[in-house]
């Protein structure tokens, strides 16, 4: 009896087996059909900005998509949900918590229009905190939903390539997966550096992969590189209460017009930040007290220094994540100093059918709208739907610093360089925000510059304005831009009054004039 | 150095007017091609000969013989000797002190005339004019101190920890910002000075084409000639002319430097003033009420006014619709006193009455012509509302007397509008600019508690002007993610534009309703000036997160689907 169960069951089994093998076989038959050999018209790997960007236009274009997203947890072990570095440890948690740093400044100010707020003012980071989390926990979940609803496939595990047409997938229990797609798009994006070769700074230090993660207040943070994204960090830190140090080696805000820089930090210095300059970090000691010590170099005077601090943030740049993917195999050629992916104007590679755009292509600005709009370019002309191809020029940006700073084109020294000191005009105002005149606060670095080509009718080559809401400011400016903007048209334009905005249109002080460049009155 | 160079090398021609030419100079000269870079410097002309005119640059032979053709020359030549002044400029505010320090600048010797007529409350202020005193200055503070209020409110969602009842101070407010005032007024007066103008303050009447009468504070007259004029008197609030209305109720004219705080507040109107006051009244902490006769916002684009009167409704601001006021009596005396006003419904025999600490009066202005003696002058006044037709150079039917800003007939009423038209006129008369005020796509914002800015058309006018089917309209509502974390206004906020069809999708209405409005539109106001289409719009690069960057996710409006743009981007 028991045998004949046990053959019974058999056969049930082999019987289910060759239905669902009929089964798999006609789907395969109906994939094949829809999209030729393969099991995916596009997989992306990376769901960031970008990667998701490009997998839902294609769906929506009719596109078989699935796309990659998986998490490598930080070297502290900090993960997090779909959607990349912006959403979850980038623009997203950034600004929210810039935000918290300027209502702390609007608290204050308040008092001044006439709030009366008597007693202390003091910031619980783990309210801030948990606020934003809960704010990106809702976006990771809303881009879950988007993909579901344009049928994108959404795999949650680490893709690499095998060979130009097949990813193989890993899942977190160590499960293997193989697809084939037609197409093959890395949008794997990059993740913060540690630096090599200070003893301490891994085991002790934290990333941008993991401040805005924290359950508890950093507390006296020592903030270590210039980047924005070390300013930025910053900037929020001080601005919410904490003692906090820059660590700057050489300059800050390289490849940005360092006039502004300049400013930028000149503001973070009167906010409170403190600036150690030429100065390089040597190593990281966890005393017994739980602090952070940390001894660094003078560069300028060759003295060495030592102090405590309960957290130390490494912002010393962001590398590719490039090495699990499997690129060598294949061929796909990497730049040897970025480790970045080599990238046409059309995002591909040096292997047919497999593109890259986003952070890791080479060259290309580190930016999320421009990797949404790339995303959603490349997905159109693999669609075949179009032949645009993205451009990279004139991308407007904002660094989210106490004083917000936005630009768009070139700056001051790069047009010098492209069009002489002679061949360019720079027009410049320091001006004050009417919202600091009651609130009695220092406007000393609200400036604002436009650069000029000198003749002809005096295209704009660059734009750049330190202010609050400066990114608000810029996106407009940026259009014009777009759209050949010269200095007359600014002074055809009428202002809004009273905004920031309008200083940028009333510009007219040359800097060759040498005239004081202060803006008095309406 | 220009001086020394005058000095020593002019020459006469015709009635003992100065002019230089280089070539007749040179021999007394060792280095004249200094002379010619210095020129060049002055006058961006390098070529002799160089021809000044009583400081004004005319050029060379050329322009000469053209400005001797045109008889321009001949103006040059016989100005002003037998006038007080070149330019006389009534009215010291935006536009007036613009025009006048220009043309003072430009050599010209420039009078400009300030008198405050106090209001019926006896409210007065100094020099600047509406803008400054009781206009964008004091009312852009006050929604300030409203924003400030939500900021509050958000911050305590941002993990700030302080006093859980802030309440406002009126009083502290009020001094804040007129100090700040005070601080406009002075630095007017020392800019008058330092550029040379004259500045009295008198209230200015023609008695003839070419002189006035002033009468200062005083009552002392005075008279001045000028060869020409400019009329920048503005306008003031208007009343209602019901009982009670100039005893009892203030206009935005006293509302600023109010000295108590107006508690219970009925505003009376819809114009842009009485959404900011009411919302600025609302926002920090007061009962207000609207009292509205027809719609929101005429002129602008009407979805986006009930937009942001919806917002105003939703944050507390209560709504009287379709009622007029007759009358305003006053029931208790005081600081603020209390008011019982009545009003008649505009659809029926209904009457209601309200009680009110202040009634703030917002149905309109009027311009400021009617009394200063332009009948004596000749300028044609429309008699229905005392606005003035000038020509595309801002001159009146008199052709030496100009006038611009609000007092214009249906121009902008736009400070930056004034200042520019102000400036460019004085270029024009004395600098040989040729350069003409553009009054078309001036971008503009409303400081309602959700602002909203605009550039360009509205979709209803823009429907009138080039049909629905000619438009495409895109539009988006989005939730700014500095609303997210304290979890306000969701999807409140909304932006559209309208792009011609026939002509390439060129954006001929941007609108936008939400934080920060005025930064949005300004660049986009260059953006329309530069003629932007739809398809440069779509490649211009978001900034991300900015509520600006909005603008590149707008979606195709259909009739009956409003994309919700998700608070992900």
């Amino acid at each position: 009896v028991l045998t004949f169960n046990k053959i019974n069951n058999d056969f049930i089994t082999i019987c289910c087996h060759v239905r669902s093998i009929v089964l798999c076989l006609l789907l395969i038959i109906i994939q094949y059909a829809h999209t030729g050999k393969y099991d995916y018209d596009l997989v992306v790997i990376g769901g960031g900005s970008g990667g998701l960007a490009c997998s839902k236009e294609a769906a929506q274009l009719g596109q078989k998509v699935a796309v990659l997203d998986y998490v490598e947890p930080s070297v502290k072990g900090t993960k997090w949900g779909l959607g990349g570095t912006c959403v979850n440890v980038g623009c997203i948690p950034k600004k929210l918590m810039h935000q918290a740093a300027l209502l702390g400044t609007a608290v204050k100010d308040a008092k001044k229009y006439g709030w009366q707020i008597s007693g202390p003012i003091c910031h619980d980071w783990a309210t801030m905190a948990e606020a934003i989390q809960n704010h990106v926990r809702s976006l990771n979940w809303g881009h879950r939903v988007q993909l579901q609803d344009k049928k994108v496939k959404y795999l949650n595990v680490k893709g690499s390539l095998v060979d130009k047409h097949t990813v193989k997938g890993l899942s977190k229990a160590g499960k293997e997966m193989i697809l084939t797609a037609k197409n093959i798009v890395i949008a794997t994006g990059g993740r913060p550096n540690y630096p090599t070769n200070i003893p301490g700074a891994v085991e002790h230090g934290i990333t941008s992969d993991d401040i805005f993660w924290l359950k508890k207040s950093p507390g006296k943070t020592l903030v270590v590189g210039a980047s924005y994204v070390a300013l930025e960090c910053a900037g929020f830190l001080t601005g919410i209460g904490l003692d906090t140090t820059v660590m700057v080696r050489s300059i800050a805000l390289r490849g940005f017009d360092q006039q502004m820089a300049g400013l930028v930090t000149d503001y973070m210095d009167a906010y409170g930040t403190k600036f150690a300059w030429m100065c390089v970090p040597k190593r990281v000691d966890k005393l017994s007290s739980g602090a952070l010590q940390v001894t660094w170099t003078d560069t300028h005077t060759g003295n060495e220094h030592k102090d405590t601090y309960d957290s130390v943030l490494w912002a010393v740049g962001r590398a590719p994540e490039t090495k699990a993917l499997g690129l060598d195999k294949l061929g796909v050629q990497l730049r040897k100093e970025t480790g970045k992916i080599v990238v046409g104007a059309d995002e591909s590679t040096s292997v047919p059918n497999i593109y890259a755009f986003g952070d890791i292509g080479e060259g290309r600005p580190e930016l999320t709208p421009t990797a949404i709009k790339a995303g959603k370019f490349l997905a159109r002309r693999l669609a075949g739907h179009s032949t645009e191809l993205m451009n990279y020029d004139n991308v407007p940006t904002t660094v989210f610093t106490p004083l917000e700073y936005g630009c768009v084109g070139l700056s001051e020294e790069e047009a010098e360089k492209r069009h002489g000191k002679d061949g360019i005009e720079v027009y410049h105002a320091f001006y004050k925000p009417l919202e600091f005149s009651v609130a009695e606060r220092d406007a000393s670095q609200c400036y604002l510059k436009v650069i000029c080509e000198r003749g002809g009718d005096q295209k704009i080559l660059g734009l750049h304005f330190t202010g609050p809401n400066a990114g608000e400011v810029t996106q407009g400016f940026a259009m014009g831009f777009q759209c050949g903007a010269t200095y007359s048209h600014l002074l055809q334009t009428v202002g809004i009054h009273p905004t920031c905005a309008e200083e940028l249109i009333k510009v007219s002080i040359t800097k060759r004039s040498g005239l004081d460049a202060t803006v008095t009155g309406c | 150095m220009y001086r020394m160079f005058r000095n020593q090398h002019n020459f006469t021609y015709g009635n003992a007017y100065h002019i230089s030419a280089l070539s007749d100079v040179t021999c007394f000269l060792e280095d004249g091609t200094n002379y010619q870079e210095m020129l060049l410097e002055m006058t961006g002309q390098k070529t002799v000969p160089n021809v000044f005119i009583n400081k004004t640059h005319v050029g060379g032979c050329d322009n000469t013989m053209q400005a001797h053709k045109d008889g321009s020359l001949q103006q040059l030549l016989s100005s002003n000797e037998a006038y007080d002044y070149d330019l006389i400029v009534i009215g010291g505010g935006s536009g007036g002190l613009a025009c006048s320090k220009e043309a003072a600048a430009l050599g010209k010797k420039a009078m400009v005339l300030d008198y405050v007529v106090p209001t019926p409350k006896g409210t007065t202020w100094g020099l600047g004019g509406t803008c400054v005193n009781v206009g964008c200055i004091p009312k852009k503070l006050m929604h300030q101190t409203a924003v400030l209020g939500t900021a509050m409110q958000d911050a305590r969602k941002f993990g700030w920890e302080f006093d859980e009842t802030v309440k406002h101070n009126w009083e502290t407010m009020k001094t804040a910002v007129n100090n700040y005032i005070g601080s406009l007024n002075w630095g007017y007066r020392v800019a008058l000075r330092d550029k040379n103008v004259n500045y009295v303050n008198a209230y200015a009447e023609f008695i003839e084409p070419h002189k006035i009468k002033a009468i200062n504070k005083r009552g002392k007259e005075t008279f001045y000639t000028a060869a020409k004029f400019v009329l920048a008197t503005g306008e003031r609030p208007r009343y209602l002319g019901i009982p009670g209305d100039k005893e009892y109720c203030i206009t935005s004219d006293d509302l600023f430097s109010l000295p108590h705080c107006p508690g219970k507040t009925l505003v009376i109107g819809a114009s842009y003033v009485a959404l900011e006051c009411g919302g600025f009244l609302a926002g920090l902490g007061l009962d207000v009420t609207i009292m509205v006769r027809s719609i929101l916002l005429r002129g602008f684009d009407q979805d986006m006014a009930n937009r942001a009167g919806e917002h105003m409704e939703e944050h507390g601001v209560k709504f009287l619709r379709k009622y007029v006021p007759v009358k305003v009596e006053e029931l208790e005396a005081g600081t603020p006193g209390k008011l019982k006003v009545t009003a008649k419904s505009t659809e029926s025999d209904e009457i209601i009455e309200g009680e009110y600490n202040t009634v703030l009066i917002a149905v309109g202005r009027d311009a400021c012509t009617d009394k200063v003696g332009l009948d004596k002058a000749g300028v044609k006044v429309n008699p229905k509302n005392g606005k003035i037709s000038v020509n595309d150079e801002e001159q009146t039917n008199v052709p030496h007397i100009y006038a611009i800003g609000d007092i214009l007939e249906g121009k902008w009423e736009l400070t930056p509008v004034a200042i520019q038209a102000g400036r460019l006129l004085a270029r024009r008369l004395y600098g040989g600019s040729t350069l003409k005020c553009d009054y078309v796509n001036v971008p503009t914002t409303v400081f309602t508690p959700l602002e909203y800015g605009s550039c360009g058309l509205s979709e209803d006018r823009a429907t009138e002007l080039y049909g629905q089917d000619n438009l495409e309209v895109f539009h988006s509502l989005f939730w700014p993610l500095e609303f997210t974390v304290p979890g306000r206004d969701n999807n409140k906020c909304y932006a559209k534009i309208i792009c011609n069809k026939l002509d390439n999708d060129r954006v001929i209405g941007f609108h936008y309703l939400g934080p920060n409005a005025g930064e949005v539109t300004q660049g986009f106001g260059v953006a329309m000036k530069c003629g932007v289409t739809k398809e440069q719009l779509d490649a211009t690069i978001g900034i991300h997160p900015t509520c600006a960057e909005v603008r590149s996710q707008l979606f195709r409006f259909t009739s009956v689907f409003i994309s919700f743009l998700p608070s992900i981007s």
